[in-house]
C-alpha cells in the first residue's frame, strides 16, 4: 500500500492549563475523504492548525506522504501540498477571482505574466474538477457558494494534494452544499485527499470514507463511515446518549401575540432588506423562519425587537402597536413581555469583557430587584446569576468569570437563561444553536419547546434547516427579504431548499 | 475557532507589565541622555531626588499629580464609553473661568470653605459645558469627538485670551489675568501633611484640592462599577450593538458621559487657580489635559491605576524641572522627550511585551494562566 497522505503520531498541545490536543495519532489514507467531528472546543481546529502550521505541537510528529515533516508555518504546509479552506473566507472583496487566486503567489513584480499563467491554470482546474467560476468576476458580486469555490481554487492553484475544509457548509444553501460535495467527490476521484471538519453529522454520512471523532482534546474513535450510524457518532462526540429529534406534543395555538403587517426595512444604503413581510405568531406555537443567511432575517428580527427602524409597516405585540417606524425602545418592549435572544451573541447578546453576572442583567438592569437607588445591588445581581447558573447548568459555575471565557454553548445558555427567566409572553430567537455543541443544542431545543408548551409565542430564525424542521409548528421561508412560502413541519428538506433558493419565489406569502 | 490562549494573572497584568514598560522607557531615555553626552545614572538620581528627595520636592510632585488625577479621570470616564476625549485641555481651561468667577464673586463675603463648593460647581459646570457641544455633535451628528474636542481646545484658548484681556483684567494690571483672590478665594495648603512625616516644606503650591482629587477618584470608581449609569456607560463602551439591544439610548449615554468627563477636566482648574496662583492667568493648564491621556492609558482607566500614574507624571514634571536646572546638557525639551518615551511605552506600546510574557508564564507556571485566573475589571 502507498504511504498515507497524512500521519499524525502522538500530537500533544496545551495552551496554558488548557490541554487542547491529547496524544493524538491519526492516519489519513491518500485519496480519501476523512471527516473530523467533535463539539466546539474538542480540539479539531487546533489539530488542523497544527497541521497547517499556525501552531506547533508540544510533542508528536507529522508525516506527509510518508515523510517526516516539520511544519513551522503555513508556507511549509503549502510547500508540502497541504491547502486549507477556512470557515471565514480569506478573500479580498474588491479583487477579481484571478487576482485573489494569485494573491501571495504573484511570482514577479509585474502582474501581467502571472495573471496570464493563472488564467490558463484556472482553465485547466475548471476542466478537471468542474469548478466553474468566471475568472474576471469581482468577489463581492459572487454568491457565497462561488466564493468558497474560489478558496478551493486558490488551494489547488498552489498545488494542494491534501485539502482541509473547516466547516465548509455553514454558509451554504442545501443545494450549494450538495454541489460542494459533488466537487469533493470529483477531487477525490482525481486522487486528492480531503479532510472535512464539521459538526454536521449528516454531511459526514453523505461524503466521507472515514470519520474520526474528537472529544475534550482526545481522538476517541475512528470509524469507516459505512459501518457507523449518526446515533453512534453523536454519542461518541458527547460521551452520552443524545436525543437528536426533539420530542414535542401536538400544537395547541391560542391568541395571536405577535403580529407583523407589511413590514418593510431598508438598510443604511437604502437597500430594501425586508420587503412587505406579514405573519402572525400565536400563543403556544413555534413559528420558524428558514432561509439562507443574509436574506433579511437579521433585519426582520432587529426591527421587531425595536433595535432597527422600519421604513413602513406595523407590528403588534399582544394587540397593541409597536412603534417600529420610529421611537420603539427595546427596553419598553421588554417590559411589555417581549424577550429577544439575538443572532449575534458576541456583539449584541453579551458584552464579552463583562463578568457573567453583569451579562445576566443586560437589558433588565433597570429592574428594581437589581438596584438600590442609582446603585447596582451587587449581592442581588450575583445571587440571581448563581440561581440561573444552577438552573441552566452553565459551566464553569462561576458568576464572576469573564464571559469571554465561557464556551459558545455556555454563553448561549447565559443569554437564554436571562431572557427565559423573565417569563416573557413572546420570545424572539435568532440562531439559537450557532456555534453551540451537540449537548447544549439538545438542552436549548428542549427549553424552547418548554416555552411553547407553557403557552408562549416563539419566533425562531435559523439557517439550520434541521433545527427549523424539528422545532417549528409552522415554517416560513424567507428569500430576498420576502416570505416566499409557508409549510408545515413535515415539509421535506428538498421542498424547503428550493424555496430558500428562490426557485418558487412567485408563490404568495401566507 | 476556539483557540484558547494564555492569560496573565492580575498582578502581572496590572503590576508587572506597567513596570516593564516603564523600565524600558527609562532605558531608552537613558540612551538619549547618553547621546547628549551626560551620565544617565546621574540624571536618574537627580530626577528621582528632585521629585522625592525633600519635603519641598514631594509637595511639588503631589501638586502636579493633583492636576493629572483630575484630567486622567476625565479621559478614563470617556474611555469607558469608548470615547476619546482629548479636549481635557480646553475643558480645564474653561473650567478655570468657573473657578475664577466663583472666587471673584464670593471671596469678599465667604471664607474659603464656603467658596470652595461654589468654585467646584463652577469648575464642573463650565468644564462640562465645554464638552457638551462636541458630545452633542458626536451623539446626534456623528462628528468624530477626537476632531471636535481638539478644535474646542483652540477655541477655548482664544476665548480665554479674549476674556482675560478685554473683560476680566482690572485696568491697573499689566498682565492678562484677573485680580488676585482674597483669602476667601484661596485654598489652604497641605504642607502640614508632609511636615507631619518629619520633612520640611518651605513653601509649596500643594493644597486641599489634592484631597478632592482622591475623593473624585473614589467616586469615579463607584460611578463606573457600582451604578446603573456606569453599567450603561461600560456596555456602550464595549459594544454599541449590545447597548442598543439593551435599550440604552446611545445619544443620551454619549452626552452624559462627556458631561461627566468635561466636569472632571474642569475641576482640574481648582488646583492651580484657587490652590496656587489665586488668580486666573493665561495658559494655566500647561498641558495637564494632554498628560491626562497618558495617565489614563497607563492607569488602565481604573482610578486605582490613575492615582499612581498621576503621581509618576508628577514626579517627571517636578524631577524633570530639577534635572533641567542641574544638568546644563539637558534642556526643558529633553524632559519632554523623556515624558514622551514614558507615554510611548506605557501607552501606545502598552501591549508590546504582553505576548512574550504570556508565553513565559505559560511555560513556567501553566497553572497561573488558566482561564480561571481571569476576571473582568470589577474588583
Amino acid at each position: 500500500m502507498a504511504h498515507a497522505a497524512i500521519e499524525l503520531k502522538g500530537i500533544d498541545k496545551s495552551f496554558g492549563s488548557v490541554h487542547a490536543n491529547r496524544n493524538i495519532s491519526l492516519t489519513i489514507p491518500a485519496g480519501t475523504i476523512h471527516g473530523i467531528i467533535g463539539e466546539n472546543g474538542a480540539g479539531k481546529s487546533t489539530l488542523m492548525s497544527i497541521l497547517y502550521g499556525f501552531y506547533q505541537a508540544d510533542r508528536g510528529e507529522i508525516f506527509v506522504k510518508g515523510e517526516r515533516a516539520a511544519i513551522l508555518s503555513s508556507s511549509d504546509a503549502i510547500a508540502r501540498g497541504i491547502g486549507m479552506v477556512h470557515q471565514h473566507f480569506m478573500l479580498v472583496h474588491n479583487f477579481t477571482v484571478l487576482e485573489n487566486v494569485i494573491l501571495g503567489a504573484e511570482g514577479e513584480p509585474l502582474l501581467k505574466t502571472s495573471i496570464a499563467k493563472a488564467r490558463s491554470e484556472l482553465n485547466r482546474l475548471e476542466r478537471d474538477y468542474g469548478l466553474e467560476v468566471d475568472p474576471d468576476a469581482i468577489i463581492e458580486d459572487l454568491p457565497v457558494g462561488l466564493q468558497q469555490r474560489v478558496e478551493i481554487l486558490k488551494a489547488l492553484y498552489r498545488g494542494a494534494e491534501i485539502l482541509i475544509l473547516d466547516e465548509p457548509t455553514g454558509v451554504l444553501t442545501p443545494a450549494e452544499a450538495d454541489h460542494l460535495f459533488r466537487i469533493l467527490l470529483q477531487l477525490k476521484k482525481e486522487g486528492k485527499t480531503i479532510v472535512l471538519i464539521t459538526h454536521k453529522l449528516r454531511e459526514i454520512m453523505a461524503v466521507t470514507d472515514n470519520v474520526s471523532v474528537m472529544r475534550q482534546g482526545a481522538l476517541v474513535a475512528t470509524r469507516k463511515t459505512a459501518e457507523t450510524t449518526v446515533e453512534e457518532l453523536a454519542e461518541l462526540m458527547v460521551g452520552r446518549r443524545v436525543l437528536l429529534r426533539v420530542e414535542k406534543s401536538p400544537v395547541s395555538a391560542g391568541d395571536v401575540l405577535l403580529s407583523v403587517r407589511n413590514l418593510t426595512v431598508r438598510d443604511s444604503r437604502g437597500v430594501t432588506m425586508v420587503d412587505g413581510v406579514s405573519f402572525d405568531v400565536r400563543a403556544g406555537e413555534i413559528v420558524g423562519i428558514a432561509g439562507v443567511a443574509g436574506n433579511g432575517q437579521t433585519e426582520l428580527l432587529e426591527t421587531i425587537t425595536g433595535i432597527r427602524e422600519a421604513a413602513s409597516g406595523s407590528v403588534f405585540l399582544a394587540g397593541r402597536p409597536v412603534a417600529v417606524t420610529g421611537g420603539a425602545d427595546p427596553a419598553d418592549l421588554r417590559e411589555r413581555g417581549m424577550a429577544h435572544v439575538p443572532e449575534d451573541r458576541h456583539h449584541m447578546g453579551l458584552v464579552l469583557p463583562f463578568e457573567e453576572n453583569e451579562n445576566a442583567i443586560l437589558g433588565y438592569h433597570r429592574q428594581k430587584k437589581y438596584l438600590k437607588g442609582p446603585f447596582l445591588d451587587i449581592d442581588a445581581i450575583r445571587q440571581d446569576a448563581r440561581e440561573k447558573i444552577e438552573k441552566y447548568d452553565i459551566r464553569p459555575a462561576d458568576c464572576r468569570l469573564k464571559t469571554a471565557n465561557f464556551s459558545g454553548g455556555n454563553q448561549q445558555k447565559i443569554v437564554l437563561s436571562r431572557e427565559m427567566e423573565q417569563d416573557p409572553d413572546v420570545l424572539i430567537v435568532g440562531q439559537p444553536t450557532r456555534g453551540v455543541d451537540v449537548g447544549a443544542i439538545e438542552f436549548i431545543h428542549r427549553r424552547l419547546v418548554e416555552m411553547r408548551d407553557k403557552g408562549k409565542a416563539v419566533l425562531l430564525v435559523s439557517v439550520e434547516l434541521d433545527e427549523i424542521r424539528s422545532l417549528s409548528d409552522r415554517i416560513l421561508v424567507m428569500f430576498s427579504g420576502r416570505i416566499v412560502g409557508e409549510r408545515g413541519p413535515d415539509a421535506t428538506e428538498g421542498e424547503l431548499g428550493l424555496l430558500m433558493a428562490g426557485v418558487e419565489g412567485k408563490e404568495a406569502a401566507a | 475557532m476556539s483557540a484558547p490562549y494564555a492569560k496573565l494573572p492580575a498582578w502581572a497584568d496590572y503590576g508587572l507589565i506597567p513596570l516593564i514598560n516603564l523600565t524600558v522607557a527609562f532605558i531608552v531615555a537613558g540612551l538619549v541622555v547618553l547621546l547628549v553626552g551626560e551620565n544617565p545614572l546621574r540624571a536618574a538620581v537627580i530626577l528621582v531626588d528632585g521629585a522625592l528627595g525633600r519635603g519641598q520636592a514631594i509637595a511639588y510632585t503631589l501638586y502636579y499629580a493633583t492636576s493629572f488625577i483630575f484630567t486622567g479621570l476625565a479621559v478614563a470616564v470617556a474611555f469607558h464609553c469608548s470615547l476619546f476625549n482629548i479636549g481635557g485641555e480646553g475643558q480645564a481651561y474653561v473650567g478655570g473661568l468657573g473657578v475664577a468667577l466663583a472666587c471673584l464673586a464670593f471671596d469678599r463675603v465667604f471664607p474659603w470653605w464656603l467658596t470652595f463648593p461654589i468654585a467646584i460647581a463652577g469648575a464642573a459646570v463650565f468644564g462640562a459645558a465645554w464638552a457638551l457641544i462636541p458630545a452633542y455633535l458626536q451623539a446626534r451628528r456623528g462628528s468624530h469627538i477626537v476632531i471636535t474636542t481638539i478644535m474646542f481646545n483652540f477655541i477655548a484658548a482664544s476665548l480665554m485670551v479674549y476674556l482675560l484681556v478685554n473683560v476680566l483684567k482690572p485696568p491697573t494690571l499689566q498682565a492678562p489675568s484677573t485680580r488676585t483672590f482674597l483669602e476667601g478665594g484661596q485654598l489652604p495648603k497641605l504642607n502640614f501633611m508632609i511636615e507631619a512625616m518629619g520633612l520640611s516644606v518651605r513653601s509649596s503650591p500643594f493644597n486641599v484640592s489634592f484631597l478632592l482629587a482622591l475623593l473624585a477618584a473614589f467616586l469615579v470608581w463607584v460611578l463606573i462599577w457600582r451604578t446603573r449609569l456606569g453599567y450603561e456607560i461600560r456596555t456602550r463602551g464595549h459594544s454599541p450593538k449590545a447597548a442598543r439591544y439593551a435599550g440604552i439610548g446611545e445619544a443620551r449615554i454619549i452626552i452624559v458621559t462627556m458631561l461627566i468627563s468635561g466636569a472632571l477636566a474642569g475641576m482640574m482648574a481648582l488646583n492651580p487657580v484657587m490652590g496656587d496662583q489665586n488668580r486666573l492667568q493665561i495658559d494655566f493648564v500647561t498641558g495637564a489635559g494632554f498628560v491626562g491621556i497618558a495617565v489614563a492609558l497607563m492607569g488602565r482607566s481604573h482610578p486605582a491605576g490613575i492615582v499612581p500614574a498621576a503621581i509618576l507624571f508628577g514626579m517627571l514634571y517636578q524631577g524633570g524641572a530639577e534635572l533641567a536646572f542641574e544638568m546644563p546638557g539637558i534642556s526643558r525639551d529633553m524632559i519632554v522627550i523623556i515624558q514622551g518615551l514614558v507615554i510611548l511605552f506605557a501607552g501606545a506600546l502598552e501591549h508590546m511585551f504582553r505576548p512574550s510574557l504570556q508565553t513565559l508564564f505559560a511555560t513556567v507556571r501553566p497553572a497561573s494562566v488558566g482561564a480561571k485566573a481571569e476576571r473582568a475589571g470589577g474588583v
